[in-house]
């Protein structure tokens, strides 16, 4: 029975579309983790002394310990980006295509 | 099944009492962690969380009558809830004693490990999350081994289950060990074989739902625990970081050297070789995957990550403050807290114990008897899920679907999993003695990057690379599992750490074998899998197309319960 429901899903165009954007979506925001963290990682490795800058006259905090909670935070944030339009707009598209093939 | 749990319930009280009363009696043997007092308030704590999970464990076993139950607690978590027991999965008590002690040694250097630890949730959640749910019913290699020959692919995929489940199990024991001997002054022996019964009646009796609820309770217990500490150190300084890294550059030993980077990341290779590792080991941890088929459905299941991420992202910020924390307090009263009232000797009971003197500092006797009861129930909890996904590999993947070749029924499968379960739990405390006086901070680290190596690729590929074939899979998997490990057995952390070889011999210079091992392993698949024009190779292409359209939209994935 899944057989034909998915041989149906797969006939239709809109399914290729979707799941083209969806996944363009995924790889879009699998690079930005990957830039932002390896970012991290390689300015650490080639420029400490930019990390190690003070965010101001007379301050103590320095430049990295912001930046690095930021990756924590972005990190957070960019998953529940994905998340939220995963499981509204994209899985209310799924649902479309699944009943045109079931109907 | 009820007499049975009653007597376990008994015996492990016996064991409690006798443990602790036995502890006082015998004499001080000192291993790498120096024994302390012995603290009864923390054995009190202790066997407050203890009774109460046995508790839920019982209510969870009246739930656990099929395979399913078993293995996936029917399928009934929702999200929120999966999210917390996979943030507590994740939160073992390396990450929240080790990250915390780092801090406290070095501030910044602390940042970077946490950061790596959190990174590869997204990912995760980008691709893999929905489709592990569509595809998977109980283990990883259900999804791994979808279209594929299933006898050599499982045969595979059980293997690295068992490999990454027995470098993470040898870690977790040993620390138990270390860990008791500190937080509640008892003898090593007694939290080898502690951890190994205690565990074993969860997962035993209440299978993966009393392994949830356990890990549940821990992470909720932990997050309370951790962000009180935080709490208490921002507010004696009006919650103002700067002034709280003001004091701590100014008492610490490295003063301003805290404030940026240090030793941690030196070579490039080694950098990002530790990201990879990190990133996409997360990815392949069978314990981790596990927990995404015990969700009903896709949305459930990308929700069970973000709030996984959003937890261990929370708590990795709370460990930085708990550091820092630790240095103010901790510093400035040598005589309570560093071995002889001497800073130069260290803290008392090892650099790991910073958090749990601060939890002294700041919160007195009774807040520590808490700390250490929640640092010991993480590594129980931890323990619990690593032993259940060992179990269904064992009885899932390598019993019913390679020895039977599915011919077999839920009972059957429960019975070799429960079988499985008793004989894994024999073999951790084994493991824990053995590996007793071994330097074992290795271990976690090479469990991540055999995940990232073996386990990670062949799900990936197989998944998302319509060519990739079983050859193409088992080869490059099989490749990535011995390079990883072989590789880091010639690293310096093994080769000279832990095996005691001179400083300089190692053959394999950098800190994680990832960067090679991993890479190896997708260009081994791909290439296998591109030469490979078997007949069977072209029907697994064929059945990609259907692969593919059930796990974008999950028409046919197993549903939540077996009715």
């Amino acid at each position: 029975m899944a057989q034909e429901t998915w041989e149906r899903i797969r006939s239709n165009p809109k399914f290729q579309a979707f799941v083209n954007k969806r996944n363009n979506y995924s790889i879009v925001m699998s690079i930005l983790m990957i830039i932002t963290y390896y970012g991290y990682i390689l300015l650490i490795a080639f420029d400490k002394p930019f990390l190690a800058t003070k965010l101001g006259e007379g301050m103590v905090t320095s430049i990295g310990i912001p930046m690095g909670v930021g990756v924590i935070l972005i990190t957070i944030v960019l998953t529940w980006i994905y998340v939220r339009r995963a499981n509204t707009e994209f899985d209310t598209e799924a649902e479309a295509i699944i009943k045109e093939a079931t109907k | 099944m009820n007499p049975a749990l009653k007597f376990l319930y008994v015996a492990a009280a016996i064991l409690l009492t006798g443990a602790a009363g036995m502890a006082v009696a015998a004499g001080a043997d000192l291993g790498q962690t120096a024994k302390q007092v012995t603290n009864w308030t923390a054995i009190g704590m202790f066997a407050i969380f203890v009774g109460a999970t046995l508790w839920i464990t019982k209510w969870a076993a009246a739930k656990t009558k099929t395979a399913a139950d078993f293995y996936t607690a029917g399928g009934g978590i929702t999200g929120f809830q999966n999210g917390l027991a996979i943030a507590g999965d994740y939160m073992s008590a390396a990450s929240f004693l080790g990250i915390s002690g780092l801090v406290f040694a070095s501030g910044f250097d602390g940042l970077i490990f946490s950061i790596g630890w959190l990174v590869g949730w997204p990912v995760i959640t980008f691709l893999m999350a929905e489709r592990l749910r569509n595809l998977g019913k109980f283990t990883f290699a259900d999804v791994a081994s979808y279209r594929f020959a299933q006898t050599p692919l499982r045969s595979f995929a059980a293997t690295g289950t068992l490999v990454v489940v027995a470098f993470y199990l040898i870690a977790q024991m040993v620390g138990a060990g270390q860990l008791i001997k500190v937080l509640f002054g008892l003898e090593y022996i007694y939290a080898v074989m502690l951890v190994g019964v205690i565990m074993m009646m969860y997962v035993l009796f209440g299978g993966m739902t009393a392994t949830t609820w356990v890990q549940i309770i821990k992470a909720v217990m932990l997050l309370t625990g951790a962000t009180f500490m935080a709490i208490m150190v921002l507010y004696q300084f009006n919650f103002s970081p700067e002034a709280l890294f003001t004091k701590a550059v100014e008492v610490h030993s490295k003063h301003d050297a805290i404030m940026g980077p240090g030793a941690l990341i030196n070579d490039p290779i080694s950098a990002i070789s530790v990201g990879m590792a990190l990133m996409f080991g997360t990815a392949g941890l069978p314990h981790i995957l596990m927990r995404f088929f015990t969700v009903p459905n896709a949305k459930e299941a990308r929700k069970s990550v973000a709030w996984a991420t959003t937890w261990i992202g929370y708590f990795y910020i709370l460990t930085f403050i708990i550091g820092f924390g630790a240095v103010v307090n901790l510093i400035p009263n040598p005589t309570d807290y560093f071995v002889g009232g001497d800073i130069a000797k260290g803290l008392k009971g090892g650099g790991n114990m910073a958090a749990v003197h601060l939890a002294n500092a700041v919160g007195g006797n009774m807040f520590l008897g808490f700390i250490s009861a929640v640092a010991f129930a993480t590594i129980l909890a931890v323990v619990a899920g690593l032993t259940l996904s060992g179990a269904s590999a064992v009885s899932h993947d390598l019993y019913a679907s390679v020895w039977r070749h599915g011919n077999v029924d839920s009972a059957t499968e429960l019975r070799v999993s429960k079988i499985t379960t008793v004989i894994l739990g024999i073999v951790a405390v084994l493991l824990g003695i053995i590996f007793e006086k071994q330097n074992v901070a290795f271990m976690v680290m090479l469990a991540f990057t055999v995940a990232c190596s073996a386990n990670f690729p062949v799900l990936f590929m197989s998944v998302l690379w319509k060519n990739c074939t079983t050859r193409g899979a088992v080869a490059g998997g099989t490749v990535g599992l011995i390079l990883s490990v072989a590789l880091t057995i010639v690293s310096p952390a093994v080769w000279e750490a832990a095996l005691g070889n001179p400083k300089g011999s190692a053959l394999f210079p950098y800190a994680s074998a990832a960067i090679f091992s991993m890479t190896a392993a997708f260009f081994v698949i791909w290439l296998v899998s591109i030469l490979d024009n078997s007949k069977q190779a072209q029907k697994e292409r064929a059945l990609f197309d259907d692969q593919l359209t059930r796990s974008e939209t999950g028409v046919g994935a197993a549903t939540a319960s077996t009715h």
